[in-house]
């Protein structure tokens, strides 16, 4: 087809595909106006049986852990994913690297502690405030993505070899499905919380969910380090465009 | 039996991850090993399951969170013996792939093995789970490994049939959660079993219908049903042989089988418009099982024309499970599992054939086959099952499906179907293994390439590592047809399929096991049922042949047939472009017309 | 008014599967993509939601407070993630057609159809 029988086909299309929408949009309650039992029965419940404050993380480790976990292993397989598909025959050559400028390099060490520092917090309060694994993670990968921007690519790349940060990714997704198992052996059913609960409120608390989060925020760290890492590696040296 | 349920996803995900983190240190044959005996384990595992949950739905509640007054607090999940059954057959092909790629396969470190069993604990995952939007998420997990592995060989055409496999199917997964949302928004459920109740407690109007509609249509996709197989075509041609296997034998058969398992398992509410919905899924295959025969026949690159006959074949499970009855669900189900096995011994003759020769286009390989007695048995065999000749299991489903279905269209359809999809590989095996026909071929128009060897050091002759895998396949399609309780017990799982009540209950009272209404078994199949799969597989040799010998007709005979059919086929063939553009419009259309019916089927 | 979220993300689907339709840039392409998956998070997050509810984290404020729905907001992370790696790999997969291929062009880069610029492999 050509670019008008697409647009043809779409613009017969898309008036009806809208109809339906508006059809259906017809049928939801109003906004603002939420109905359904399963969020309210999880906000009444979560804190007093699961000590935990914040009830979407209590939901993501606890009672929807099971989604989590293979949402968690989505992440590994891209991961896995990028690192096969840009993988090349030979070593790229090696190129000049850019020194960056003195201002980057003078705010990057007190950027990147300040970050490092919030992302562990992340990490670890997610069953008492906002946060957890995935969102903790992804701060602690940007922290280390400032390291490239005051150090450029060489020493970047000499951190660690990408393999280490696939194994760490590859060692927190796994930690994930052991801390299931482990569940499972201990007599309980698969992701049972099975570990004190200790006080709502308090670091230690809500059972496994910091293990969780923990095993999580490793994965999604390594995970988008090894990405940025195999972009790089890819684009460094990616000629002009010809068309 | 209890704690052997979250397994057939654990145990995969582990191994992979174990694999992945051991990358730099594990050498070929541990790798190779762990994906061979962690694909068998999950096979035997899924196999327990299947039987054990024959006496009723067993229910499994992750993290021990059981359901308060009908609300489900967490995810379940419901094993019934389709779902292990088709868990099973995802292990026995994964086990087969394996087997196949063992030493020889260019696996770069473990990454390939990794993948491929991040890829089975997906597909399992899909089968067996009772939560909608835990599908999504085994749906989109099966999507993740499928695009990567899919350009495996990093070539510009892998790569390529990627990128249109990947934007369809993810814009078929987003379109589900959109659905998922409107359902969600009227029951406040995510769980099958409560959707249902959820769902019957209000009148069906546009709201639900769409949902519905947004739901199958991702499922539809990922089921390679036209308008949306555009993809299908394009990465199984360029996908690595034994990613090929799993997608064709089992990935696309559990799109069909997600929209099933919504149905019968979510959408009561929809029960008073059986009939017209039934309708609009049969036509639906029906349109899938021709056009997918017609573009089969039209291939000269092998991998290709498997992709079409798949299409093909996936139509006809459409046609059989729309027909909403035990009889036809069975039939589709005993179809579905066994053209299962037959195309993945198919598509391991292909790269028998990519690795020894290093060549997948049949006119290329014309007579080069004759030094590989075995590889050429492996195609002969498949071509003769895809047919639906009388011992493979094809055979058996086609023929409960025409008992179902009870009309004389149907059965036409499906001859037509099996006829042009076996004899298109029956002509091809008799072009490379026979050297039949002329070097000259009218199949030049259609879409090839050369390419490149998978493997290394596989010179002239065909491994037993390689060449056994095929042939353990289609020994078990033979099987699966020899059986002869396989309609009373396929039969009874449907039944069971089929018992929305039953499901609700079991799952949404304390998970105690609850034993199912028994419904009525098929009866087995009669001789002359069976002997009617004799006529599709004389028309598939008759058609080879007349496709290899057309050069002996009368030129004036050959010129007027083929000035009345090359308008179709060439419009067919340039239809199928390669611009995912096309697709994307063609999906647009599809997704309107579809919710166009499906508005006028359901008021 | 009262359905208007509802109406902008319908608006954001149909947009952006207008975009892919009519793209000519693989990376547009996939920009458009996650239009799409836009449309799915205002959905979702819009149907969860609950007029003068606060949040549901209850470190704060007492159990019972009414809040918005939790569970949707959990679905919308998971959908976050799977938009973040699908993107991911189709970036990935570009960049290596590009480097095959030398162009973007989707009328261009039809597997198995031999047409358009080539680029000689390095």
């Amino acid at each position: 087809m050509n670019a008008l029988g697409r647009s043809c086909c779409f613009w017969l299309s898309a008036p009806v595909l809208g109809a339906l929408f508006l059809w259906a949009i017809q049928g939801l309650p109003a906004f603002g106006d939420y109905q359904g039992p399963y969020g309210d029965v999880l906000n009444a419940v979560g804190v007093g049986e699961r000590h935990t404050t914040d009830i979407p993380t209590a939901i993501n480790f606890d009672y929807r852990g099971f989604d989590t976990m293979g949402e968690e292993y989505i992440l590994f397989a891209s991961v896995a994913g990028v690192a096969l598909l840009l993988r090349r025959a030979e070593q790229p050559p090696a190129l000049r690297d850019t020194k960056a400028s003195e201002g980057v390099r003078w705010v990057t060490p007190a950027l990147l502690a300040t970050t490092l520092v919030f992302g562990v917090y992340v990490v670890l309060h997610g069953a008492i405030s906002p946060g957890g694994g995935f969102q903790g993670g992804v701060v602690l990968a940007t922290a280390l993505i400032l390291v490239y921007f005051a150090t450029g690519y060489r020493q970047f790349m000499g951190l660690a070899p990408a393999h280490r940060w696939e194994a760490i990714d590859a060692l927190g997704a796994g930690s994930y499905a052991m801390i299931g198992l482990a569940m499972l052996c201990a007599g309980g059913k698969f992701l049972e919380n099975l570990l004190p609960l200790g006080t709502a409120g308090k670091l230690l608390s809500a059972g496994t969910v910091p293990l969780i989060s923990i095993a999580v925020g490793c994965e999604v760290m390594a995970g988008f380090v090894v990405l940025f890492v195999e972009f790089l590696k890819a684009l460094h040296d990616v000629p002009e465009e010809q068309s | 039996m209890d704690a052997l349920i979250p397994l057939p996803v654990t145990i995969p995900l582990l191994i992979a991850a174990a694999l992945l983190a051991a990358n730099p240190w594990l050498n070929r044959r541990v790798a190779d090993s762990a994906g061979l005996v962690t694909s068998l384990a999950v096979a035997v595992i899924c196999g327990l399951l299947c039987a054990a949950s024959r006496q009723g739905l067993l229910v499994y509640w992750f993290g021990g969170w059981r359901p308060r007054a009908g609300i489900a607090l967490g995810i379940d999940f419901a094993v019934d013996p389709f779902g292990a059954g088709l868990a099973g057959l995802a292990a026995v092909l994964m086990a087969a792939a394996f087997l196949f790629a063992w030493h020889y396969f260019d696996s770069i470190g473990t990454l390939f093995h990794c993948l491929m069993l991040v890829f089975l604990g997906a597909m399992c995952g899909f089968c067996l789970t009772g939560d909608l939007f835990n599908m999504f998420v085994f749906f989109e997990l099966m999507g993740a490994t499928a695009y990567a592995l899919t350009g495996y060989k990093t070539e510009a055409s892998a790569l390529e049939g990627a990128l249109n496999f990947a934007v369809i199917n993810t814009v078929g997964a987003y379109l589900m959660l959109w659905g998922v949302a409107l359902v969600y928004a009227r029951t406040g459920a995510l769980n099958l079993a409560q959707i249902d109740r959820g769902l019957q407690a209000h009148s069906l109007d546009g709201l639900v219908i769409v949902g519905f509609l947004l739901i199958c249509l991702g499922f539809l996709i990922k089921g390679a049903i036209v308008p949306f197989h555009f993809w299908l075509a394009d990465a199984h041609a360029v996908a690595p042989t034994p990613v090929c296997v799993l997608f064709s034998g089992v990935m696309v058969l559990l799109g069909v089988f997600g929209v099933f398992r919504v149905y019968w398992s979510a959408f009561g509410v929809l029960n008073a418009h059986a009939e017209q919905l039934g309708l609009v899924f049969v036509g639906l295959g029906t349109v899938t099982a021709c056009t997918g025969a017609v573009m089969c026949f039209l291939q000269r690159h092998l991998k290709r024309l498997l992709a079409f006959s798949t299409i093909s074949h996936m139509g006809i499970v459409l046609m059989g499970m729309g027909l909403l009855s035990i009889e036809g669900t069975a039939g589709a189900a005993i179809y579905g599992v066994s053209h299962g096995l037959i195309k993945g011994g198919l598509f391991l003759a292909a790269g028998l054939l990519l690795n020894t020769l290093g060549d997948v286009d049949e006119t290329a390989l014309r007579w080069r086959g004759r030094g590989m007695p075995m590889t050429g048995l492996l195609m002969t065999l498949g071509g003769l099952g895809l047919a639906d000749c009388p011992p493979f299991g094809l055979s058996t489903g086609k023929a409960l499906m025409e008992r179902a279905a009870d009309a004389s269209w149907f059965s036409a359809v499906m001859l037509f179907a099996s006829i042009l999809t076996g004899g298109a590989v029956l002509r091809a095996a008799g072009r490379i293994f026979l050297g039949a026909g002329p070097a000259d071929t009218q199949e030049r128009a259609a879409p090839s390439e050369r390419e490149t060897r998978e493997t290394e050091g596989v010179r002239g002759h065909a491994p037993w590592v390689m060449l056994s895998p095929g042939l353990i396949l289609v020994a078990l399609a033979v099987l699966i047809g020899l059986w002869p309780q396989a309609v009373e017990t396929v039969g009874a799982a449907a039944g069971n399929f089929l018992d929305r009540k039953g499901y609700v209950a079991a799952v949404l009272n304390d998970g105690s096991r609850v034993s199912i209404q028994q419904a009525q078994s098929p009866r087995p199949l009669s001789s002359g049922e069976q002997a009617r799969g004799f006529l599709s597989v004389v028309g598939a040799c008759l058609l080879a042949c007349a496709a290899l010998f057309r050069h002996r007709v009368p030129r004036g005979v050959r010129k007027q047939l083929l000035a009345a059919m090359r308008p179709l086929l060439n419009g067919l063939e340039s239809l199928h472009s390669g611009n995912i553009c096309d697709y994307l419009a063609w999906l647009t259309c599809g997704a309107a017309l579809l919710g166009a019916l499906l508005a006028i089927a359901l008021r | 008014m009262i359905q208007l979220p509802y109406w902008i993300a319908a608006w954001l689907l149909l947009m952006g599967l207008y975009g892919m339709v009519t793209s000519r840039n693989w990376l547009h392409m996939v920009i458009c993509l996650t239009v799409v998956q836009s449309s799915t998070y205002m959905v979702l997050l819009s149907v969860g939601y609950r007029t003068d509810a606060g949040p549901p984290i209850f470190n704060e404020v007492p159990v019972g407070t009414p809040a918005v729905d939790p569970v949707v907001q959990t679905l919308c992370l998971t959908d976050i993630v799977v938009g973040a790696t699908t993107t991911a790999l189709l970036l990935a997969i570009a960049v290596q057609v590009f480097r095959q291929r030398g162009t973007l062009d989707p009328a261009a880069l039809r597997p198995m159809r031999n047409s358009g610029p080539q680029q000689q492999q390095e």
